[in-house]
């Protein structure tokens, strides 16, 4: 009788378990998700396919669909490709996959195109691999690879896509610098890497370039998600004198820090402006809009004039932006973000020479500036900015 | 130094319910490796009410007792069924975090209601606040703080000056011999099990409700295997308990504070301390090999009287 009742109760738990989708568990919003065996491979092409057939588009995300950041604002694209191309597409994804795991990464891929996916698109930075593996292993030719924040490319059905946060990002930089008081900005970010490097070096330009006198002051917590690490954080540099709050991770943990302090706020992903409690305190957001890279490119793959490509969005093509300024930013700061946007829409770069390293090397001679190659070879941290690695 | 030591007991709050929730149970006998899971449903609960209602007394209850309904499972099959407890655990554990993934799914970005944050607002307490030095640390914190200290003082009291108190050890020490000696046994696990789970509930939900008054999936992120591992550093003594939560909430803030500050000191270093502290402390009290300093003797043995 225990036995069975022992029984029971780990089959519920199980049950409730893959209910709540725990795991990895994926979700197909279209109604053909399963996998059939007469439809092997998406082996009716991808490109040529007429554009009867919808051509089916599957993702693969890191976090859930609704995390409140990066995946969310992958998933908003999703599903305004879907807006934008109507019956032309279908979509599919699977969520929650580990990304630092080659084979992970290979599965999803593989269970999307028994899904009759011909288009893969790898949401995280570390998918490329896996990907990049299975693009050049003969066996998927007919599949298109799309990589999200990778620098992968082969000739035929690899390409990769990312943006340049660092316009947004030393947009920022310029509210902060002018709306500071103590000259200390404080930067929460998740790890020492190139990517969070260069937004705190656009920031850091962006402020200097506005008050010379502005430093930043950065906390690494080790994690992209972690609320209380993240408000933790965000208090220490509070407690430092710092009277604007930005952030490289996921969560408005450092928002409420700065809002509960009375002080400023530069969130990342998401426009926080209608949180409660963040009113007086939230400025903007630098903000990813990835749909502009995918109903092109979709299309173009439906077109069957798509060729692999590097893409880098800009704040002209609006594939990076800030959240609308909020009423907490001044009007000066307003107009000056206005000025300097106009000019990176007409291509000014953002990293002019000569910039120093907090080290006091010359990073950038004066007179050159730093393409997109340079700027991802970025290991510094510019004059005015304090961290430990 | 008197900001961060306040920021440091605030950061020791949610490991201080969870500490004790569990010290509670392995002190009758049985090792709950839940508490992650028992944390997160709390706090996933204790966020609905609190936002269902804007009562802070209710989502104070509703945090306890959710915590309590995931003991339940861990009791009803380890107590009555004498299932394995440190299976049953890391299920909960799994289990705990599937739900509140679930339940909070619609909930993720929503504000915890004015009325409550404004109940769990820091409240200095008259008189004592005004003490030089322990004042700013102790005593300006939220209602939810001196709940963690009254629990403290009542649970020692509880523990070391009364017959329940004393049975509920006995139990932990030598099942059989409380159960010869006429202490109801499952009444008594069954009682500490769920108050325990209770705990670790308040412990999650002073996360969602206080610290980060905002839904969030995920917010306990591995803070309950530290409350397991604080309670070996406690040495199963509330007081310890205290000292050693504080100590772990200070060290979980300190490397942000000593970044903040320009010192030159690799966060990965700093995430390590409380484990390497807590390891040393192992090695210090098994060479030492005091009574009072060991595991209750009976942890984690299943009880079957026919077995005596």
């Amino acid at each position: 009788m225990k036995r069975v009742l022992i029984l029971l109760l780990v089959a519920l738990m199980v049950f409730t378990l893959a209910a709540c989708g725990g795991g990895s568990s994926g979700a197909a919003d279209t109604g053909s998700a399963t996998a059939d065996a007469d439809n092997p491979a998406g082996a009716s092409g991808a490109s040529e396919e007429p554009a009867a057939t919808p051509v089916k588009v599957g993702f693969i995300y890191i976090g859930a669909i609704d995390d409140g950041g990066y995946t969310q604002a992958q998933h908003a694209g999703t599903e305004a490709l879907k807006e934008a191309l109507g019956d032309k597409v279908e979509t599919a994804y699977l969520e929650g996959i580990d990304d630092t795991n080659t084979q992970a990464a290979q599965d999803a891929a593989k269970q999307l195109i028994d899904q009759g996916c011909s288009v893969i698109i790898g949401t995280s930075f570390g998918f490329g691999e896996g990907l990049f593996e299975l693009a050049e292993s003969g066996d998927y030719d007919d599949i298109i690879f799309l990589h999200f924040s990778g620098s992968n490319i082969n000739d035929t059905n690899f390409g990769n896509y990312f943006g340049a946060m660092e316009e947004p990002r030393y947009l920022t930089g310029i509210i902060a610098g002018m709306q500071t008081e103590t000259n200390k900005i404080g930067y929460v970010a998740a790890y020492p890497y190139t990517e969070v490097k260069i937004g705190i070096n656009a920031l850091a330009l962006g402020a200097q370039s506005v008050n010379p006198d502005a430093t930043v002051q950065v906390v690494y917590i080790n994690s992209w998600y972690d609320p209380a690490a993240e408000k933790a954080a965000a208090e220490a540099l509070l407690a430092q004198g710092c009277d604007v709050i930005a952030q490289h991770a996921d969560t408005p943990g450092p928002q409420i820090a700065a809002a509960s302090a009375g002080k400023l706020c530069i969130g990342y992903n998401l426009d926080n402006s209608g949180l409660e409690g963040l009113e007086d305190a939230f400025l903007t957001a630098p903000t990813w809009h990835h749909d502009v890279f995918l109903v092109p490119t979709i299309q173009a793959i439906i077109d069957g004039t798509w060729t692999p490509e590097s893409y880098y969005g800009s704040l002209a093509d609006g594939y990076v932006d800030l959240a609308p300024l909020t009423a907490n930013v001044t009007e000066e700061a307003k107009a000056k973000v206005a000025e300097v946007r106009a000019q990176f829409e007409a291509g000014e770069p953002v990293f002019v020479g000569p910039i120093e390293d907090n080290a006091g090397n010359v990073v950038v001679a004066e007179g050159e500036s730093l393409d997109r190659a340079g700027i991802w070879s970025m290991e510094y941290l510019v004059k005015g900015v304090t961290a430990s690695e | 130094m008197e900001a961060f030591l306040a920021a440091a007991i605030v950061a020791a709050m949610p490991l201080l319910f969870a500490t004790l929730g569990e010290l509670l149970t392995e002190k009758s006998g049985s090792l709950n490796l839940g508490v992650e899971g028992m944390m997160l449903i709390g706090a996933v609960i204790g966020f609905i009410t609190a936002y269902g209602t804007g009562s802070p007394g209710a989502a104070l209850l509703g945090a306890f007792g959710a915590g309590a309904a995931g003991a339940l499972i861990f009791a009803v099959v380890t107590v009555t069924l004498r299932g394995n407890q440190v299976v049953t655990g890391l299920t909960l554990t799994i289990f705990g975090s599937g739900f509140a993934s679930f339940v909070g799914d619609p909930l993720i970005g929503k504000s915890v209601p004015k009325t409550v944050q404004a109940f769990f607002a820091p409240a200095p307490v008259p008189g004592l606040s005004e003490v030089p030095f322990i004042g700013p640390v102790f005593f300006r914190q939220d209602a939810f703080v001196y709940l963690g200290y009254a629990l403290v003082v009542l649970i020692s009291i509880y523990l070391y000056k009364t017959r329940p108190g004393l049975n509920m050890r006995a139990i932990g020490e030598s099942t059989a011999a409380a159960d010869a000696s006429g202490v109801a046994i499952d009444f008594h696990k069954y009682a500490h099990i769920l108050f325990g789970g209770g705990l670790c509930g308040l412990g999650g939900a002073y996360l969602a409700l206080v610290y980060v008054p905002m839904w969030q999936a995920d917010v306990v992120t591995g803070r309950g295997w530290i409350a397991v591992a604080l309670v070996i550093f406690a040495s199963w003594n509330p007081a310890k308990a205290f000292a050693g939560s504080f100590l772990f909430g200070a060290l979980s803030i300190l490397g942000f504070r000593l970044q903040s500050m320009g010192f030159h000191i690799s966060q990965y270093l700093v995430d390590m301390f409380p484990y390497i502290a807590t390891i040393a402390i192992v090695i210090i009290s098994t060479h030492k090999n005091r009574k009072e300093d060991l595991p209750p003797a009976d942890l984690s043995v299943p009880y079957f009287r026919e077995e005596r």
